[in-house]
């Protein structure tokens, strides 16, 4: 079971489809009601891996490996870390929630519409339970289609335009990351002789330096694009817009996500030190995208496009989070990752209820609905308090550990972050005020009416997500936990800082952004051709080292230095005076770790 | 007295035989036949070329040389033919309806196929310049008669005499080149002639070098490479919709199984040379054919110019050349026929008065499943997985870069980028905008849901299960000696 229950997650979608190919499309009912039950089922069954997921492992859990396409190395292999676990988890929450919503908004070719849908969920799922390069892609370039066709066919007004850019714009960044994998794959092939795709072994290929920088670029490009990060955010607010709710919905609350876990799931472990060295871009970039999302939110008349601009300013608190790179920043992106897809979501499903009762979402067109929808008007707060960060509420516990994390590497970073977080209280009071209170004055206000019951049960678990994140988050973090604490482990043994012999071995430590990196340094002749590796017991940073060297098939002789009084003054020699593990010898090469001793 | 005994198998040829006496067979029945009765020739035609079909099966891993080495059947013969045998039958599927509803139900069109399979049969399974030429001159000579088929059509005139002229002009190139080759290296055989180039030094290398260049301007004729395409879109947009795909896809493969044989055998050592001559045409051939693509109203001649494009991608995997860049070509151009003749077989149950983009409008909602089909065929065409023409661009491009040409990889990226756009538009059209024409529902007769399940098929399958066709593509690569 635990090794299929991926498989079923991800495919029981297109069995959904498949029966509803044989209804005939007159039958509306039985499609929606098909459609809903599919993904209902989808989602019960996923909460199986919330609920056996092992909290001690840091790896990948509920594997399958299977050859599929053995000609070129294609694997067929799923899993999930706690990385990935709440991202399928929201993937199968939202689409759930998006198919009951389209219920009676969508009134041409329903068919179609609960098709494209479906293949979109096992769309979805799939990117981010593969672990094979290839099938990753697949998912990834594979889900744009579902996509183009929900904003092309039920969109709005412009939305022939809207989703050829979308298109246009993803595809271009993935067209990149193609040719990257496949340098990575022929550079795995030369270092270990074998073609693989597989995510896992290629994990341990210690990517030559000048590679690095241009393998990041084309993934970080795919990804970034798809975040969006300033300034490629250009297609998010035209494809907001016009798609139909439920596209909105998936779009914001999953597809951007598959950028921001991209940078996780690859950039970060494959090239550790490209990543590093873009730090200072990327930050800055997505500063500027959550201080510009939020002003250009504050100036929107359509209470949709506000939601897509706030999407590229809760974005880039993600994205700042993430390069801020410690485990708090890292666990703070990931959840806000998980809260910017129940909060936005939800903001596009109420916009959406309102939309279908008036037909604008301009916010000039409302004003005092909370005299007419007082359920609808609660709802609507809380989500937006949720929204702005509220103490209490999901939004406030990510923001808070991402400004934490990042407050601890750059001062600055965090305090330009933080202007967001006023900026949003702005745009979101304000718009809630303008629609919700003052005076109802419009005739065609009058008559609204109040959400019903297939509304309240969409709303009901966001709002009970809303507060459980809020309020008590930790079976979430405790499921995290371990995969980040691995995944910067990972990136920090296969850093490399390289020094050269005279410069001076504080400069090595300042260039140390897991405070776990390696030094270079040149040495004398005399230890030519033996690879000697110094560690301590229980150390995960010398045990890392240890695997790096295997992987590279290196033969090579430990000592352990808390039995060994001389080989920690040969310690003190190598690194410089400063006692810390693992000290690697390789020839002329000493690679110096700064974990303490 | 020495009697020496003849290099004859016939058996080799077995499958060229049964093409030819089926091809003969309509050609002596169709005049005996009455107008009911003469679907009987298309009758015998797919079942000749699955006749063929059977027999090369037997033949797979037999490679032998016979007849003095002027015929060679290899694995990769094999594969090419296999290629040749599944583009003509589908042809000859799509046409059947076609032929009547255009009123140009004549027998000699289905022999004229057989006789252009022969060709192509007879281009891949030579290891002497004067028969490939032969086997060119055969398909050639049937397309240009199959091009002005409809012919009380202007544009069909167009098309037949457009391409007979130029197609001459090819030739000419082609017979020149071989001439030089001939001339400094004293064979039209493959094998002697590489071995009379690493036999005599510098003198004669400029000849050579020049019959080569020839030799490809004549081949980059077939294969529609710019800037040996300008026929392509005319010829394309006249020609009968199934000859527009057969012309697309058969002779292509041909075209380029030809090329690689001989550059690969006869100018092994020219491969510097040749593959910067190549690395030029694909680049020009991609960026030129998607660029424009992009202004194509008909989809006749939007189809052209990406198969202009395509045959650029595949140019690319020659560029890479190795085992895995004819491997990956092959697969390709296997890919390739399933998805483009799907295309221009929903082009031809428009119907020839339809090739407007703007008759496409709608589509979907006049008949679904065809408007699905297509855009599966189109996205596929554009490289989306899960679809065939995904993997078979993949391929192709991990053969490039794994030979370490990083700037044309990432043209052709950038290209199949651009591509993008105008596969998708026709997508738009077909789904997003309503119906600007008063069309009835487009009817679908038995032999064209036939073709399209075929080609549907293939392209599902190949993309999602392709294991054992890759296997088949990396067992028949060129052994070159």
């Amino acid at each position: 079971m635990d090794s299929l229950i991926l498989t079923i997650v991800t495919f029981l979608p297109l069995l959904g489809v498949l029966i509803i190919l044989y209804i005939p499309r007159v039958y509306l009912e039985t499609i929606k009601t098909t459609a809903l039950i599919t993904s209902l089922v989808t989602f019960l069954v996923s909460l199986y891996l919330y609920f056996n997921f092992d909290l001690l492992l840091s790896g990948m859990q509920f594997e399958i490996v299977k050859d599929w396409i053995p000609a070129l190395g294609i694997n067929y292999h799923l899993g999930i870390d706690g990385i990935s676990l709440f991202l399928v988890l929201l993937t199968t929450f939202l689409a759930t929630l998006a198919i009951f919503s389209s219920w009676t908004s969508i009134t041409e070719k329903v068919k179609g519409y609960m098709i494209s849908l479906l293949i979109l969920e096992t769309g979805m799922i799939g990117v981010f339970v593969s672990l094979d390069l290839f099938l990753f892609y697949v998912f990834w370039e594979g889900m744009l289609i579902p996509m183009y066709f929900l904003i092309g066919i039920w969109g709005g007004p412009r939305k022939i335009y809207a989703t050829i850019k979308f298109v246009l714009f993803t595809m271009f960044g993935s067209v990149l990351m193609l040719v990257a994998i496949l340098v990575l794959y022929f550079l795995n092939h030369t270092h270990t002789g074998v073609y693989t795709f597989d995510l896992l072994q290629i994990y341990k290929l210690p990517v030559p330096l000048g590679a690095q920088f241009w393998l990041f670029l084309a993934f970080a490009l795919a990804f970034a694009i798809k975040v969006p990060m300033f300034p490629f955010h250009t297609w998010l607010p035209d494809a907001h817009v016009e798609a139909p709710t439920a596209g909105s919905v998936l779009l914001a609350g999953v597809l951007l996500k598959m950028g921001t876990y991209g940078f996780l799931r690859f950039c970060l472990p494959l090239f550790p030190n490209a990543f590093f060295d873009f730090v200072p871009l990327f930050s800055i970039l997505a500063i500027i995208g959550i201080i510009y999302g939020a002003l250009v939110a504050t100036r929107q008349k359509d209470v949709k496009s506000l939601v897509a601009y706030s999407s590229v300013s809760h974005l880039g608190f993600v994205m700042l989070g993430l390069f801020a790179l410690n485990i708090q920043s890292i666990e703070g992106g990931i959840l806000q990752m998980i809260n910017h897809g129940i909060s936005t979501g939800a903001l596009f499903l109420i916009v959406g209820m309102i939309y279908e009762r008036r037909h604008t979402r301009l916010i000039q067109d409302f004003g005092g609905l909370s005299k007419k929808m007082p359920i609808y008007a609660a709802f609507f707060m809380i989500v937006t308090l949720s929204s702005i960060g509220l103490p209490g509420t999901n939004g406030f516990v990510g923001e808070f550990l991402i400004l934490l994390g990042t407050f601890k590497s750059n001062v600055t970073y965090a305090a330009l972050g933080a202007v967001g977080i006023i900026l949003a209280a702005v745009y979101m009071l304000w718009m809630y005020q303008r629609v919700m209170f003052g005076k109802l004055e419009k005739p065609e206000n009058m008559k609204l009416k109040d959400l019903n019951l297939r509304e309240k049960v969409i709303l009901i678990p966001i709002v009970l997500l809303i507060f459980w994140i809020g309020i008590f988050p930790k079976p979430f973090f405790d499921r995290m936990e371990k995969s980040v604490q691995s995944l910067l482990e990972m990136a920090g043994a296969k850093y490399e800082v390289s020094i050269k012999k005279d410069l001076d071995k504080d400069l090595c430590l300042k260039n140390n952004p897991f405070k776990i990196d390696f030094c270079e340094i040149k040495l004398g002749g005399e230890m030519e051709g033996k690879v000697i590796i110094y560690t301590i017991p229980d150390c995960p940073f010398c045990k890392a080292a240890k695997e790096n060297l295997e992987t590279r098939k290196t033969e090579y002789k430990e000592i352990d230095i808390s039995e060994n009084p001389e080989a920690e003054q040969e310690i003190l020699k190598l690194a410089g005076g400063k006692r810390v593990v693992p000290v690697i010898v390789e020839g002329e090469k000493v690679t110096v770790g700064f974990n303490g001793v | 007295m020495d009697w020496i005994l003849p290099d004859i198998n016939f058996y080799l040829l077995s499958p060229e035989i049964v093409i030819l006496a089926f091809a003969l067979l309509i050609l002596i029945l169709d005049p005996l036949l009455s107008r009911k009765t003469k679907v009987l020739s298309a009758h015998l035609g797919w079942i000749g070329i699955v006749l063929a079909f059977v027999f090369v099966v037997k033949l797979w891993n037999v490679n032998q040389t016979s007849f003095n080495e002027m015929f060679i059947l290899d694995n990769f013969a094999c594969f090419f033919k296999f290629i040749f045998f599944i583009s003509s039958l589908l042809v000859i599927f799509a046409s059947i309806n076609y032929l009547k509803q255009e009123n140009v139900f004549h027998g000699e069109y289905f022999c004229l196929i057989l006789f252009a399979t022969l060709g192509m049969m007879l281009m891949v399974s030579s290891l002497n310049l004067i028969v490939i030429f032969l086997g060119m001159e055969i398909m050639s000579l049937s397309l240009y008669v199959l091009a002005g088929f409809r012919r009380y059509d202007l544009k069909s005139n167009e098309s037949s005499i457009k391409y007979f002229l130029i197609g001459a002009f090819a030739s000419g190139f082609l017979l020149y080149g071989i001439a030089l080759v001939y001339g400094s290296t004293s064979s039209t055989n493959l094998a002697q002639i590489l071995l009379n180039i690493s036999h005599s030094g510098f003198k004669s290398s400029y000849m050579v070098w020049m019959g080569m260049g020839l030799i490809i301007v004549g081949f980059g004729f077939k294969i529609a490479s710019v800037p040996f395409h300008m026929w392509a879109p005319d010829v394309y947009q006249g020609a009968p919709t199934p000859i527009t795909a057969f012309i697309s896809a058969g002779p292509k493969a041909a075209g380029f199984a030809a090329l690689l044989r001989v550059l690969l055998f006869a100018f092994a050592k020219y491969q510097l040379d040749w593959s910067v001559i190549l690395w030029v045409l694909a680049a020009l051939s991609m960026t030129i054919g998607n660029v424009i693509a992009l202004s194509q109203n008909n989809i006749k001649r939007l189809l052209a110019y990406s198969s202009i494009a395509h045959a650029g991608y595949v140019l690319v995997a020659l560029v890479g050349g190795g085992e895995q860049g004819q491997s990956s070509a092959m697969f390709y151009l296997l890919v390739y026929i399933f998805m483009n003749i799907g295309a221009f077989t929903i082009a031809t149950a428009m119907g020839e008065k339809n090739t407007d983009l703007d008759n496409y409008s709608g589509l979907v909602t006049r008949n679904p499943a065809l408007g699905v089909i297509m855009a599966v065929f189109l996205l596929s065409l554009a490289g989306f997985p899960p679809f065939a023409g995904f993997l078979a661009k993949f391929y192709v491009f991990s053969a490039a870069v794994k030979s370490g040409y990083m700037g044309l990889t990432i043209i052709a990226v950038l290209n199949s980028f651009v591509a993008v756009y105008y596969y998708l538009r026709v997508v738009v059209i077909m789904f997003m905008r309503p119906s600007q024409v008063e069309l009835k529902p487009v009817s679908l007769p038995f032999f064209v849901s036939l073709t399209l399940f075929l080609t549907l098929l293939g392209t599902l399958w190949l993309g999602i299960f392709p294991q054992a066709f890759l296997a088949l593509a990396k067992s028949s690569f060129l052994i070159v000696f």
